[in-house]
């Protein structure tokens, strides 16, 4: 039994899932490492989690990003978006998660393409790791392309070198690596050479810009699809997708889809869904949620 | 034949209740319920049972009623219908045992489902529960979905001495009983009650596991070796809303709505971090239980308008008729043989209206309905999940799972519920239940055969 750090209330709950370390990586991007022995037993790269970390909370969905059948651990790497993930850097090693349920969505395509061109921004840097790890062990030739908006925010970039032959790294203010956006490079190598097979994982602007990039060279491209989610099981359509006018649920059915078939603008959209009662809800936190 | 007048149960009056969540109906008390069961004539050959899904002795418990052996009442209807707290509120009764009761034809009949409710709240009351006898039989089995097939097939099965776990996906058991239908129809105090019995028999239930995913059924038969499955995930795909607009902010699936609202509180935000995201005039599209309830639902967030657009006509919906007239007496407004054209947005993608074509000659024909959430309500399907885990699991075209005597095409793996579809039946939770058991009967046969081999 523990208290969960909540700062909106304290409620008891029988410990489920225990953290055992905690990584800040920069002031909002931090890493769990959860005792789940069976959910890490089941895992595989591309696939995701559901997270609810005490009985108040929302169900968040977040990516497995590295799985240790040894230890029966999962790997979560968080960027405080707003109020659930803020909530969530108050929790420390030895605390607690109520609820976690996955593997969920379908796993990532893994074989032998070729060449990959693995691209990770932001919040997609640790997601695409496991899909890059396994595409390597698989024989591919592996290119990664991963973008931070500054220095400071860097974080695994040894990891992606000892799984790719090439690794690109650039930040918005040219503070390390090269300058600019993610699809520069990759439409450099692409005007350069011949790709099997392009992976991006970041926010919906960024795999909007990823996809339109390849489209041109007609390479396959695979984005993983962020949509809001509730149950993450197909049974709420929240996280529905217009896959060149047919629906599919990203929850069931992805969360990796054809990059060039995702109707990106009406997800975008979608994605502003709950902004004003994401603001209301911070708001009426700071005044009244001390109760 | 009964002088008597069909006993009206209290209910909250529509003006309270419609901004709380607060149950509706009250139910029987002791003198109403004693008087309501003395209605009865004890037909010979009572039509009512020919009418139950289960087959309840409805005449019997009814007889128990009048003698206030209420505990005698209790077992009899627990002999067919494992949770009668839970039918006697969400039983279509007008289709099916009080359509049949004989006082129907001349006067209103026995009002049975009130008398079963009562019953099991009784029951409940006086901490009164199924007690059995429990021989292990050293079998194992997985129930796979945490509904009223799933519980009741587990109830059956762990009384017969079989080890149960149950594998419910999301964070709370009860499937549609709880994620579904709101509190102010089925108060969720009640669907606990139901589990805490079926745990007191030693069933365990473990949340967040989504079979296909986490285990495959082959692993259930397999790797983690029990000897039967049972399959009651369900038919929660919500079907898809086929007009221009369907995507915009502002419109959702009737599922989501009442998920974000029954199982995270959405109603209570922001104590609860889920927001509902239900604005001021909402229109719901449909008029089945789920139509109903969604609407209902949103009439207690304190909006301004909450429609029902339906392109049938009353007559037609297949609502319970109460709750209709519940929706009707609450304020939620009926626009019956009205089409859903058209869901239009300002800008940025925000819905700011519907165009609608009404069917009526009496009204203008196409009219703008000024919403700012529309909320469809068209009916489920099957989840695909599951059977596209499970290699060699025979579904029918649109994926409902195909059994022989509740046994799929896996041997040792059975389903019920409305993850199977049986014509002429409808999806109701009597129904799921009903299959739950028969399938644990099955499966309990098949364990017998095997051992005997
Ligand atoms: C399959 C999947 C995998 C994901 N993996 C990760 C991950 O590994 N690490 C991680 O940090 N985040 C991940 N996300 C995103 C994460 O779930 C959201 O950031 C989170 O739900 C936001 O919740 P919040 O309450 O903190 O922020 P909110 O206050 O709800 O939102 C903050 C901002 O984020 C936007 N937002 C809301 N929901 C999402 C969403 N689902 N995706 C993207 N933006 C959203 C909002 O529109 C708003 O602008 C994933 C999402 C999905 C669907
Ligand atoms: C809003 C609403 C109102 C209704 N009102 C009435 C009414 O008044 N009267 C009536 O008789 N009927 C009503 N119904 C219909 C009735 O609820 C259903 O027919 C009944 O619940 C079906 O039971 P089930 O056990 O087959 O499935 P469900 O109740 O759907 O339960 C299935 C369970 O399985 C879980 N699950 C799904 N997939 C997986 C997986 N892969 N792994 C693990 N778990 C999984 C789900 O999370 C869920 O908990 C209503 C339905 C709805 C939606
Ligand atoms: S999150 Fe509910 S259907 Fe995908």
């Amino acid at each position: 039994m523990l208290a969960l750090k909540c700062r909106v209330n304290v409620i008891i709950v029988t410990a489920m899932f225990e953290i055992i370390r905690v990584e800040n990586f920069s002031p909002s991007t931090f890493l769990w490492e959860v005792i789940a022995p069976e959910i890490a037993q089941a895992a595989r790269p591309g696939q995701f989690v559901i997270v609810r970390s005490d009985e108040r909370s929302e169900r968040i969905p977040l990516t497995i990003a590295d799985f240790n059948t040894d230890e029966g651990t999962i790997t979560l790497v968080i960027q405080a978006a707003g109020k659930s993930t803020d909530q969530m850097r108050a929790y420390r090693v030895g605390d607690s998660i109520l609820d976690i349920v996955g593997p969920l969505g379908e796993p990532s395509e893994i074989e032998n393409f070729g060449t990959v061109i693995v691209v990770g921004g932001g919040l997609g840097v640790a997601p695409v790791y496991p899909i890059l790890r396994a595409l390597k062990l698989h024989g591919c030739n592996t290119i990664s392309i991963i973008g931070f908006r500054t220095k400071s925010l860097v974080f695994w970039e040894g990891r992606f070198r000892d799984y790719s032959d090439e690794t690109i790294i650039v930040t918005d203010d040219g503070s390390y690596g090269q300058m600019g956006l993610v699809t520069q490079p990759l439409k450099e190598i692409l005007a350069a050479r011949h790709v099997d097979r392009v992976i991006a994982v970041g926010p919906l602007v960024m795999m909007r810009a990823a996809a339109e990039t390849t489209r041109p060279f007609g390479v396959r491209t695979i984005v993983s699809i962020n949509a809001i989610m509730v149950d993450g099981t197909g049974m709420c359509g929240s996280c529905r997708v217009n896959l060149a006018g047919e629906i599919k649920f990203a929850c069931i059915d992805g969360p990796d889809m054809d990059g060039h078939l995702v109707n990106f603008d009406e997800l975008i959209i979608r994605q502003r869904r709950f902004v004003k009662y994401e603001k209301q809800s911070i708001e009426m936190c700071k005044n009244r949620c001390q109760e | 034949m009964s002088r008597i007048a069909r006993q009206h149960s209290a209910h909250l009056p529509p003006k309270t209740r419609a901004t709380n969540f607060k149950e509706v109906v009250c139910g029987y008390t002791e003198t109403e319920a004693v008087a309501e069961a003395g209605r009865c004539i004890q037909c010979k050959e009572p039509l009512c049972i020919t009418g139950c899904p289960v087959r309840i002795n409805i005449k019997g418990f009814i007889h128990l009623i009048t003698k206030k052996d209420y505990k005698g009442a209790y077992e009899t209807v627990t002999e067919a219908n494992l949770f009668p707290s839970i039918c006697g509120r969400v039983c279509p009764q007008e289709r099916q045992c009080e359509a049949a009761c004989v006082l129907g034809k001349k006067r209103e009949p026995v009002s049975i489902g009130l008398l079963e409710r009562f019953v099991g709240d009784t029951a409940r009351q006086s901490g009164r529960h199924q007690t059995h006898e429990i021989v292990s039989t050293g079998t194992r089995a997985a129930v796979v979905g945490s509904g009223p097939a799933g519980l009741a097939c587990a109830y059956d099965l762990a009384k017969a001495g079989v080890s149960v776990i149950v594998y419910e996906a999301l964070h709370m058991p009860g499937g549609v009983l709880t994620y579904g239908i709101p509190e102010f129809r089925l108060p969720k105090e009640i669907v606990r009650s139901e589990i805490d019995n079926l745990k007191r028999l030693g069933v365990v239930i473990k949340t967040n596991s989504v079979i296909g995913r986490l285990h495959t059924i082959e692993d259930l038969m397999g790797r983690l070796s029990f000897d039967v499955v049972f399959i009651g995930t369900g038919a929660g795909y919500p079907s898809t809303l086929n007009v221009s607009g369907a995507s915009l902010n502002g419109v959702m699936s009737a599922n989501e709505f009442l998920t974000r609202v029954n199982l995270m509180h959405g109603n209570d935000f922001p104590r609860y971090a889920t927001p509902v995201g239900a604005g001021k005039n909402i229109a719901v599209i449909g008029c089945g239980n789920t139509a109903i309830d969604s609407a209902r639902t949103a009439l207690r967030l304190s909006p301004d308008n909450v429609y029902i657009v339906y392109r049938r006509t009353l007559e037609e919906s297949p609502a319970r008729k109460e709750e209709i007239r519940h929706a009707m007496e609450e304020g939620v407004q009926f626009l019956f043989r009205t089409e859903t054209k058209e869901i239009i947005a300002d800008n940025e993608g925000w819905v700011i209206g519907m165009n609608c074509r009404s069917k009526d000659e009496a009204a203008a024909p196409d009219f703008l309905l000024n919403v700012d959430t529309v909320i469809y309500a068209l009916g489920t399907m099957a989840n695909p999940l599951i059977a596209r885990t499970t290699p060699g699991l025979k579904t029918d075209k649109a994926g409902y799972i195909e059994t022989e005597d509740l046994m799929t095409s896996i041997p040792g793996v059975f389903a019920g519920g409305d993850i199977t579809r049986t014509k002429g039946t409808f999806t109701t939770v009597i129904h799921a239940m009903s299959t739950g058991r028969r399938a644990a009967a099955g499966m309990l046969k098949y364990l017998e055969s095997r051992r005997q081999t």
